[in-house]
């Protein structure tokens, strides 16, 4: 156990060299609202959501590496409202419909949003047109609620080693894209065991054939905030079984 | 049945008379009176001014995701378009047959909401007009009147609606738009203490449900004269059967009678739906016309709905309500009843059936099952049809190989009751209203016939692509200046 140390909201944080403050925190029970990040694969700062002051300086905490001693400001005003304003851009973005969607109820997009407190998208919806992809026997993605976390990209590179996903294109015309010859997934070798099938924090990835077969009430977000409850890739299942 | 007054022959030189928007129904609609110099009425007709395309949207969407998007059509009946969905996707899945706990939970879930539309509707739209009079003043003639004069009896109306919501909430997950009905079955079943949740309050609910049928009785029969002829239409009348005769709102063939009783079609295969009915496109409305094919547009028309519903069937399953349709239909002898406004007795006894069969269904051990879910072989084409609170309800879906939508049609209760109900406006509109000036109280009695519909504009609207379009630019005194129109075809006129 190291002796290193430092303090996120007044509580005092014990972390190992190499660690960041997000791994540091999460293994300490601090919840940092996030949505790129998973401790399985390499953090990239994507989503922004996860922003901390250390020592007064903006840092995203999954690719920020623990200091000693240091400050770190995580639940006050000042960054919940950039949090806010995030996911509300977040949500107009793509086509976040809750009231209809499969996830909703076990979304971290949708879970992260209450926890921050964002009650309406505020901003203007873009509602891009985006189509679904069924070519596969398996899955369906529906891009219109892909937030370019990048977490398919990296599961299917490093765990599944099969590179099926990407990000193309640049700025507001980035898009999640395939890597098939007709760029369907159906003509992937994808598979709903890979990795990448179970990573997505929102509601891209949806097993055929199957919907809202948990009944309200009983959904990972139901009854506990997401701070108590944890990711959708890693719900705090020691939690659960309480 | 006729189609007088539906199109005046020299619009241009009649005052136009709005009734916009209509009160104390669900959606947006409105009314437009024609009249000429001497008070007479040339034309009238009633409109759907919203739009909402649902056919359109959900195509390219999983199927699975049908029962819980389509329910969205509407706020007060989302369980009917719920489960409508949830039977075609059953077709779809290749679900032949669901498992015992499975109906039984859906058909609870549907008395639910049938008691709590109901409800609704006679209590909180409809009552003030019957137990004050359509001419009683504005600012009395709503719910907080009725608070204000009746509190037992509107108390009970609340309760009555308030029980359905929680039928629905326990089954469904949600009071409103809930997700109890997947593709095959059912995502949960009812725990034991929510059936002894519900059962402790069903014994009262049953009372206050006899309560509401003896009032409308009563109401109905101190008037018997005008209540038998104001907004009164023969028409045919198309709702399911099982396959005994029996009323049904869940499941089972369909039946259609002409205005005389005769039976038009008998235990028709729901899937065939096709074969039996056809819309009609006007381009004055967004709603269209559906018709029954063998009698043509201008007889085919029907109505669907409580009144078409006891009419038809042969007997009820419960007691109560059974006794309570047989009185009922010594109204006419026998012979279907014609009368608009006998509707509202229709509709509660169908409330106090709902309340009896939702005891009898509390009462069986299939809803604590745990074979919840059946599938099958996947099929491409999807038919569901149910009786909604308003009349039957067609939802039909094609998809792809991949499981997607290409096609939907859906078929709403009130539009089965659209050229009825401007049938009954122009009934009234001949018969209470040409020759007089047109005060608020005649124009609220266009709203009365209306209402005894208990019309859902907003599920109602779902015409796309070559939907009729009229646009008009009105001037500060509310002169037309100019009037630009897309006829069905597509075809565009200006007018000035």
């Amino acid at each position: 156990m190291s002796n290193s140390r430092f303090v996120i909201d007044g509580k005092d944080i014990p972390f190992r060299p190499g660690q960041t403050i997000m791994d540091a925190a999460m293994a300490a029970g601090v919840y940092i609202p996030h949505l790129c990040h998973n401790p399985d694969y390499a953090s990239t700062g994507n989503c922004r959501l996860c922003l901390v002051k250390l020592n007064g300086r903006y840092v995203s905490a999954c690719t920020q590496p623990a200091i000693a001693d240091s400050q770190v400001d995580n639940q006050i005003d000042e960054i919940n409202q950039q949090r806010k304003t995030l996911l509300q851009m977040l949500f107009v973005e793509g086509n976040h419909q809750c009231p209809g969607c499969e996830k909703s109820g076990r979304c971290q997009l949708q879970a992260v949003a209450y926890y921050v407190g964002m009650l309406s998208p505020y901003f203007t919806h873009f509602y891009p047109r985006r189509e679904l992809d069924a070519s596969h026997p398996e899955m369906v993605l529906d891009f219109n609620r892909c937030i370019l976390c990048g977490l398919c990209v990296r599961a299917s590179h490093s765990a599944d080693k099969k590179n099926i996903f990407a990000i193309s294109g640049r700025g507001m015309d980035s898009r999640l894209v395939i890597n098939s010859t007709s760029g369907k997934l159906g003509d992937s070798n994808f598979s709903a065991h890979d990795a990448a099938a179970s990573v997505c924090p929102v509601g891209v990835f949806l097993p055929k054939h199957k919907g809202y077969e948990v009944p309200i009430g009983q959904r990972l977000y139901d009854r506990e905030p997401i701070a108590q409850v944890g990711d959708v890739a890693h719900p705090n299942h020691q939690r659960d079984k309480k | 049945m006729t189609n007088k007054l539906e199109t005046a022959s020299n619009p241009e030189q009649l005052k136009r008379v709005v009734i916009e928007p209509l009160t104390r129904v669900e959606g947006h609609g409105k009314v437009t009176l024609l009249v000429d110099e001497d008070q007479q009425i040339q034309q009238a007709r009633l409109h759907i001014v919203e739009f909402r395309g649902f056919e359109k949207f959900i195509q390219g969407r999983p199927y699975w995701e049908l029962p819980v998007l389509v329910q969205r059509l509407c706020g007060i009946c989302p369980v009917s378009h719920h489960l409508a969905a949830a039977k075609a996707t059953d077709m779809l899945v290749g679900a032949t047959e669901l498992s015992p706990a499975a109906e039984k939970i859906r058909r609870l879930m549907h008395f639910g909401q049938t008691l709590q539309s109901h409800a609704l509707h006679f209590f909180h739209l409809s009552s003030p007009d019957l137990l004050f009079g359509y001419d009683d003043a504005v600012r009395h003639r709503n719910i907080i009147g009725v608070i204000e004069d009746h509190p037992e009896l509107a108390k009970k109306g609340i309760m009555l609606r308030k029980y359905g919501q929680e039928v629905i909430r326990v089954t469904a997950g949600k009071r409103v738009h809930g997700t109890g009905a997947i593709p095959g079955g059912v995502n949960k079943s009812l725990s034991s203490e929510d059936r002894d949740y519900l059962l402790k309050d069903i014994k009262q609910i049953i009372a206050w449900a006899q309560d509401a049928v003896e009032l409308i009785k009563t109401i109905y029969l101190e008037q018997l004269t005008y209540h038998r002829e104001f907004a009164s239409v023969a028409s045919n009348s198309m709702s399911l059967i099982t396959a005994s005769g029996e009323h049904e709102l869940y499941h089972g063939g369909l039946r259609a009678k002409d205005a005389q009783g005769h039976t038009l079609f008998d235990h028709a295969d729901c899937t065939h739906y096709e074969d039996y009915l056809r819309e009609a496109v006007k381009p004055w409305s967004y709603m269209k016309f559906p018709f029954i094919e063998t009698l043509g547009l201008d007889k085919g028309w029907y109505r669907v709905g409580p009144l078409a519903r006891i009419n038809n069937c042969d007997r009820i399953a419960t007691p109560m309500a059974e006794q309570r349709r047989q009185e009922f239909m010594q109204l006419e002898n026998g012979q279907p009843v014609h009368a608009t406004l006998a509707t509202h007795w229709a509709r509660m006894i169908e409330l106090l059936h709902c309340t009896e069969a939702i005891e009898q269904l509390l009462a069986d051990k299939d809803l604590q099952g745990s074979d919840l879910l059946h599938t099958g072989d996947m099929q491409h084409r999807g038919i569901g049809v149910i009786e909604a609170p308003r009349g039957t309800l067609f939802h039909h879906y094609e998809i792809d190989d991949d499981g997607v939508v290409e096609k939907a049609n859906l078929i709403v209760s009130t539009t089965h009751n659209n050229q009825a109900m401007n049938e009954s406006i122009r009934q009234v509109a001949t018969n209470y209203l040409s020759g007089h000036e047109l005060t608020e109280p005649l124009l609220n009695q266009i709203e009365v016939a209306i209402r005894a519909y208990d019309p859902c504009l907003s599920c109602a609207t779902h015409a796309l692509g070559k939907m009729p379009l009229e646009i008009e630019l009105v001037a500060a005194d509310g002169s037309t200046l100019s009037r630009i129109s897309k006829r069905a075809t597509g075809e565009i006129c200006s007018t000035r």
